[in-house]
């Protein structure tokens, strides 16, 4: 985990409210792991003063990418910036996914909308291409599909108004896949909190094992103001733990999605 | 070039510190920066027993500033002195202890398990969060309740005493001087606000607490004048803090009458924000030809 300040060498979008941001960022670079995070200061917000975490979505030489939605104050300074504009970047954060060790086991990844940025790295490390399930409302909402394609990967898309894909929700080819064959299947899922708890009922259901990356709102990215916690089993019943640090990558067996009373 | 002030009989080698719950356990941050160039770390509240804290959403962003309702979630004093302790106690610099309790004898027992600890730099008694049911603030806001806190700490421990005060009072100074007389070695100047936000578009509050604490550089000039006002009224050192973000912020607190800053919400998006800090002052006393820190202290001038 380190902090530097670094620059950006490219902010452009990708489709609809997606961006793409490019940061040199060498040493992050070096050290990223699938799965991991990065908490960006966007320097030119005035009141608002907190970092957002972004997943790192691709790692090249010195540079690291962002793929990234526009939804409130933030992410809309962010989409102004230009190259050569300077960010505050601390990273990498987080436990990331376990990126399989063997070609024994064909990964299945499931995306839903930006959820595809937390998801690149782990394809590229995978020692064998397995099918992203990827889903959104809208055609607009199917990120990078070319880019998985080009690691070999097979890119299944769903929309809810069936403008692209198959017509549904991200789970439903998902659920068909595993009917065909669940064995020697391993899920990794990232996207909407709905879409992870239906993924790890799905995991139940088949017996797969399923590692989901937890969204939460984070103020410090590094363990000490515990915003971001969510309950997770535990020795003695439950208890709360980070996203920032025991995630956000958390074993979809652990993840409670309710407080117990 | 003196940097060094006493708060009481703790000693830090320059007067920057940071706030409790804005730091966890010292570790965490321990990557990012040295923390033995710090005047002393501050960790987040500890009661008896471990505590969950309350449900999510726990924080808000607010213009210029944050809420929060963490609600003290941590691990006790005995998995505090397992996890944490043995990191904490090799530092070089002191530990202050923030503590809590739902009653006058929890308050008086957390701090009797601490003065056996060896090393430990000072304990501050938190009498003043907002975001429990029991406990917390309803000690800072009743003058004999908080009397009564203090006093049971000064007889449970030899530790130095600082106690944090309640923002939300009519005025500080009977309670200022109710912790000086109860034996107090210092107090600490100001917890958070408490405060509301409500997201629109549901209806819902935005912490599932529902209230909160408000923080951040939004309650800087709230937080100067009731370090101020309590500095006038007693004789004990203050840790004054409240929105923080650079040196001059520091400067500020210092002279309204506080002998020591912490660094809160900022260490949240600028974790170099305390050794900035440091660095700010010595070039300010530079710039004014000021030999010692502690002149800097409560010299404000209010006469026109
Ligand atoms: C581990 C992790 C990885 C993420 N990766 C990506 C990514 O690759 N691409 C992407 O587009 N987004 C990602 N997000 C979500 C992203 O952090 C939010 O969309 C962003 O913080 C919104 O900021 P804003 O100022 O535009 O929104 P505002 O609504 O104005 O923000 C107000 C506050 O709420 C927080 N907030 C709002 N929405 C979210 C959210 N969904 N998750 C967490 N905090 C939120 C903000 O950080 C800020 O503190 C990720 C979130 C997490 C936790
Ligand atoms: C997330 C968070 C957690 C906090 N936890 C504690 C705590 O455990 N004990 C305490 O005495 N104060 C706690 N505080 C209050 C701070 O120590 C400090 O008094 C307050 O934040 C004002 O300073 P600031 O504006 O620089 O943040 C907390 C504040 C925040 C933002
Ligand atoms: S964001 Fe602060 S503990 Fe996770």
């Amino acid at each position: 985990m380190l902090e530097e300040l670094v620059q950006i060498l490219a902010n452009e979008r990708d489709v609809g409210a997606y961006f793409r941001l490019t940061l040199h960022a060498p040493e992050i670079a070096r050290r990223i792991q699938p799965g991991q995070f990065v908490h960006i200061r966007i320097l030119p917000m005035r009141d608002a003063l907190l970092r957002r975490p972004f997943s790192v979505f691709q790692a090249a030489g010195d540079n690291v990418s962002i793929l990234y939605k526009v939804v409130g104050k933030g992410t809309a300074v962010l989409s102004r910036m230009q190259a050569g504009d300077q960010l505050g970047a601390l990273g990498p954060l987080g436990h990331g996914f376990t990126v399989p060790k063997s070609a024994g086991e064909k990964p299945l990844l499931v995306a839903g909308g930006y959820g595809m940025a937390a998801m690149y790295l782990l394809a590229q490390c995978s020692p064998r291409p397995g099918v992203v399930f990827v889903g959104g409302r809208r055609r607009v909402d199917i990120l990078c599909e070319q880019e998985f394609r080009a690691l070999g990967w097979d890119v299944c898309a769903t929309t809810e108004d069936g403008s692209y894909g198959h017509r549904g929700l991200v789970t439903e080819p998902l659920v068909a896949e595993l009917r065909r064959d669940a064995k020697g299947k391993r899920l990794f899922a990232c996207g909407p909190t709905p879409m992870l708890r239906a993924v790890a009922r799905i995991a139940e259901d088949f017996d797969v094992p399923a590692e989901l990356s937890m969204d939460e709102h984070m103020c410090c990215g590094v363990g000490v103001c515990l915003t971001c916690v969510i309950p997770v089993k535990s020795a003695d019943g439950w208890e709360y733990q980070r996203t920032c640090t025991e995630g956000p990558v958390f074993d979809s067996k652990e993840v409670l999605w309710e407080v117990p009373r | 070039m003196n940097l060094a002030v006493q708060v009481g009989a703790l000693r830090m080698q320059n007067p920057v510190t940071v706030a409790s719950g804005t730091f966890g356990y010292g570790v965490e941050y321990a990557r990012l920066l040295d923390l033995n160039q710090l005047g002393a770390v501050t960790v987040k509240g500890i009661r008896l027993g471990p505590v969950r804290g309350n449900s999510t959403p726990r924080t808000a962003e607010v213009a210029s500033g944050m809420l929060n309702a963490i609600g003290l979630q941590g691990p006790g004093v005995d998995g505090f002195i397992a996890k944490y302790w043995p990191f904490l106690k090799e530092l070089t610099v002191p530990t202050i202890i923030n503590i809590w309790g739902t009653s006058v004898e929890e308050y008086a027992e957390v701090a009797r398990r601490f003065d056996a600890v060896e090393g430990v730099g000072a304990l501050e008694l938190n009498v003043s969060c907002p975001n429990i049911k029991e406990g917390g603030a309803q000690f800072g806001t009743d003058c004999k309740l908080l009397s009564q806190v203090v006093a049971a700490c000064r007889r449970a421990t030899r530790l130095p005493l600082i106690t944090k005060l309640s923002p939300n009072v009519v005025s500080i100074a009977p309670y200022a001087r109710a912790a000086e007389e109860a034996g107090s070695d210092a107090l600490a100047v100001t917890n958070s606000y408490p405060a509301m936000a409500i997201d629109v578009e549901t209806r819902r509050p935005k912490l599932a607490n529902v209230t909160g604490g408000l923080t951040g550089p939004c309650i800087k000039p709230i937080a100067i004048k009731l370090v101020w006002e309590a500095a006038k009224a007693v004789k004990i050192p203050i840790i004054g803090m409240g929105g923080i973000q650079d040196a001059t912020d520091a400067i500020e607190f210092l002279m309204a009458g506080a002998s020591a800053v912490a660094v809160g919400t900022a260490n949240f998006y600028e974790p170099q924000t305390a050794l900035q800090v440091i660095a700010g002052i010595r070039s300010f006393m530079e710039r004014k030809g000021i030999q010692d820190v502690r002149e800097i202290v409560g010299s404000v001038i209010t006469d026109r």
